[in-house]
């Protein structure tokens, strides 16, 4: 599905190289996660692999199903199955949620050759997701996380993957912020969509999160690159003794 | 301006002014001397900085030719209405609705004005001449002295059914000057619609006296034909406990000035005047004037002016907004928010605001902003498949929704964002 080779990444305005040769590659069906200190890369990677700006890639490639992401523009690579949770969703004054979500639907079915989803239709659907993520119907009429909550937001962003249905999702730190309850709905909505043609990539600090998407891998992030990659139990070593050893390991 | 014009020293001559019964015949020779005394404004004047008066005072107006809307449905045409037909400035009885509605009398301005008494002359040129202080507004005295149509309206009650006064184009070098007024009695209701371009020229003034407890509603559309140029004056007073709401929404137009002038005069009353403009350089020159100043006499007052305009491809947009409180008017809340969102780096903005305080119990500021897209909101809606031009546009109309918000009923809320986002989608496709 997703598949990242030697992603060499520096600022665009500084001389900053902030990812050193990632290699990773996430097959079909599966859960990756990615744990790492603070600043190691991992917003970075997740960022340039849906297309922010700021970001010069000086070598490597990143692929989904064959296709180059690097050469597209952000919309198309969504259109192309790729949602990324944001590590800090974006507050737009002004649109709608729900505007928003039934213009990003229909963009992507129609980027797709597929036909609009009538208003009707649209309603019943986001309704019972809305639902399903205890997200009430006050939260989809108004601006796009304006006001929410740190945890509201997080639930916004499953409620739009959910929306979107997309086949290669990430989830950069969508536990932080999240009480008990809400990390259990997130888990639920996420496991939900866990499907043989659909792979995520899970980046946390918590091997708490990880208790309820169960990963098949988890990779260690650490100045700019993956340094270590390993069952479940990788994680509950971190949990245990942070990344000292892990990176005194490395060094050696 | 009006073709019988030709020049500053016509408007003097007492054959360059319509014929009329004698209040109408005073308040126009007054407006005449008063104009001699002020003349016309030049380049010079402070208050045209921005604004190049040059043709709108030529002799001749600039043709402008008339834009073929293509059967599209015109605005307002759903609302259940009192329609007032005005063809290049001429009053048009076959497309106009019968002049009657209750709670309302309504008139012809040329009928008003041949007679010989009539309620409006207390306020025809009234509100308008005592709106030339601090400062002059020469380009509303000419009309007052010149103009020979528009309605005079009287409400009585609260008039569910709005007024709509439409404005046609169909003559590319029409020059139009139309003069209304409208009085709400006391705790009387009325909404008041205009649309349409007028004229390849349009000089309008609307004065409009709000007594105690009345609400008067406004909105404005105007006209899309790119080589029009309008200048439009509003003079209102309000009194105690009234509300007065104006929303006016531009795009295209070659040149535009809208100025309005509120004095504010009872306790407890409200006044907002708002506006959104969209203009794109690209398919003809644009400049957008928007000229305000509010005078608070009252204690307790609410003002606002909420002022939103995109611009692009060399668009210019102007706003000039003062809000002054005089020393009686304490408890005053004024607030004046003036915004431009710039497309690109050939679009421009300039903005004066001032307040100007003399009460010390008063709760005033103003804003005044030139920004760009937000880059991060931009992203996160292309990062779910919202294309560049689509996600660019729902953030145009989102920025200017706090103008929109100030129309109160929300059916032409609707019609006036839905009218926004088919301007925009034109030029996506
Ligand atoms: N636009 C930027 N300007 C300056 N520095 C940046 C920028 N983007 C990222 N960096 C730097 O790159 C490094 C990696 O940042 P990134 O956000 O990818 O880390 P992270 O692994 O997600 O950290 P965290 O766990 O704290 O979220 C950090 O040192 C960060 O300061
Ligand atoms: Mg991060």
């Amino acid at each position: 599905m997703l598949k990242i080779n030697n992603l060499h990444v520096k600022l665009e305005e500084e001389d900053k190289q902030i990812l050193k040769g990632v290699d990773l590659e996430v097959p079909a069906g599966k859960v990756h996660a990615i744990m790492g200190p603070n600043g190691s890369g991992k917003s970075t990677l997740s960022y340039v692999l849906s297309g922010r700006d700021g970001y010069e890639v000086t070598e490597g490639d990143a692929t989904l199903d064959g296709e180059e992401l690097l050469d597209m523009e952000p919309e198309e690579r969504a259109a192309a199955g790729l949602f990324l949770a944001f590590q800090y969703p974006v507050e737009i004054p002004g649109v709608g949620n729900m505007t928003f979500l039934r213009t990003a639907v229909n963009a992507q079915r129609k980027a797709r050759g597929e036909e609009e989803m009538s208003a009707a239709d649209f309603l019943k659907f986001i309704r019972a997701k809305a639902k399903d993520l205890k997200i009430d119907a006050d939260m989809l009429k108004r601006p796009v996380n304006v006001g929410f909550s740190g945890g509201e937001k997080k639930r916004n962003e499953i409620l739009q993957m959910a929306m979107l249905e997309p086949k290669m999702c990430i989830l950069d730190e969508t536990d932080s912020g999240l009480d008990v309850d809400a990390m259990k709905l997130v888990s639920e909505g996420v496991n939900a969509l866990r499907d043989e043609g659909r792979s995520f990539l899970v980046i946390t600090h918590y091997q708490r999160l990880l208790d309820h998407i169960k990963p098949d891998v988890v990779h260690i992030m650490a100045a700019g690159r993956i340094v270590k990659s390993g069952g479940p139990e990788l994680a509950l070593e971190v949990e245990h003794n942070g990344y000292a050893d892990i990176l005194a390991e490395i060094d050696a | 301006m009006s073709t019988a014009v030709k020049s500053q020293a016509a408007l003097i001559s007492a054959d360059a002014r319509p014929a009329s019964g004698a209040w109408a015949a005073d308040a126009r020779a007054d407006a005449a001397s008063r104009l001699a005394a002020m003349g016309l404004p030049t380049r010079r004047d402070e208050y045209w900085k921005w604004t190049r008066p040059d043709s709108l005072v030529s002799a001749v107006a600039d043709a402008a030719e008339v834009l073929d809307y293509e059967g599209e449905e015109p605005l307002f045409d759903d609302v259940d209405r009192l329609k007032v037909v005005f063809v290049d400035g001429v009053y048009d009885a076959e497309a106009s609705d019968a002049l009657e509605g209750e709670g309302l009398e309504i008139e012809r301005l040329a009928d008003a004005a041949a007679k010989d008494i009539h309620w409006a002359k207390d306020l025809y040129g009234v509100l308008e001449a005592r709106g030339q202080s601090p400062v002059n507004r020469p380009l509303a005295v000419h009309n007052t002295a010149t103009a020979t149509d528009g309605v005079v309206i009287r409400v009585t009650g609260a008039v569910s059914r709005p007024v709509s006064l439409v404005y046609r184009h169909e003559d590319a070098s029409s020059d139009a000057i139309l003069h209304s007024v409208v009085r709400l009695e006391e705790g009387a209701k009325l909404t008041l619609l205009e649309n349409g371009p007028a004229a390849a020229r349009f000089s309008n003034v609307l004065e409009v006296d709000v007594a105690k407890g009345a609400e008067f509603h406004h909105v404005r559309a105007q006209g899309r034909d790119h080589e029009r140029q309008a200048i439009t004056h509003m003079f209102s007073q309000v009194d105690a406990e009234a509300v007065f709401k104006s929303f006016t929404m531009t795009v295209n137009g070659k040149l535009t000035r809208n100025e309005c002038v509120i004095d504010i005069v009872g306790d407890n009353a409200v006044a907002h005047v708002a506006g959104a403009v969209l203009g794109d350089g690209a398919a003809g020159d644009f400049h957008h004037d928007d000229t305000v100043f509010i005078t608070h006499y009252a204690v307790a007052c609410e003002s606002r002016q909420v002022f939103k305009k995109v611009l692009k491809n060399g668009a210019k947009g102007v706003f000039q907004g003062k809000i002054l409180v005089k020393p009686d008017a304490q408890k005053t809340d004024g607030y004046q928010k003036s915004q431009s969102l710039l497309l690109d780096d050939d679009a421009s903005f300039q903005a004066k605001p001032e307040l100007e305080i003399y009460a010390d119990d008063v709760i005033c500021s103003h804003g005044s902003t030139t920004g760009a897209i937000d880059e991060e909101a931009l992203f996160y809606l292309r990062s779910r498949g919202v294309p560049t031009p689509i996600a660019t546009d729902l953030l145009v109309l989102a920025f200017l929704a706090d103008a929109i918000e100030e129309i109160e009923d929300e059916d032409i809320a609707a019609e006036v964002t839905g009218r926004l986002d088919a301007w925009l989608a034109r030029r996506r496709d």
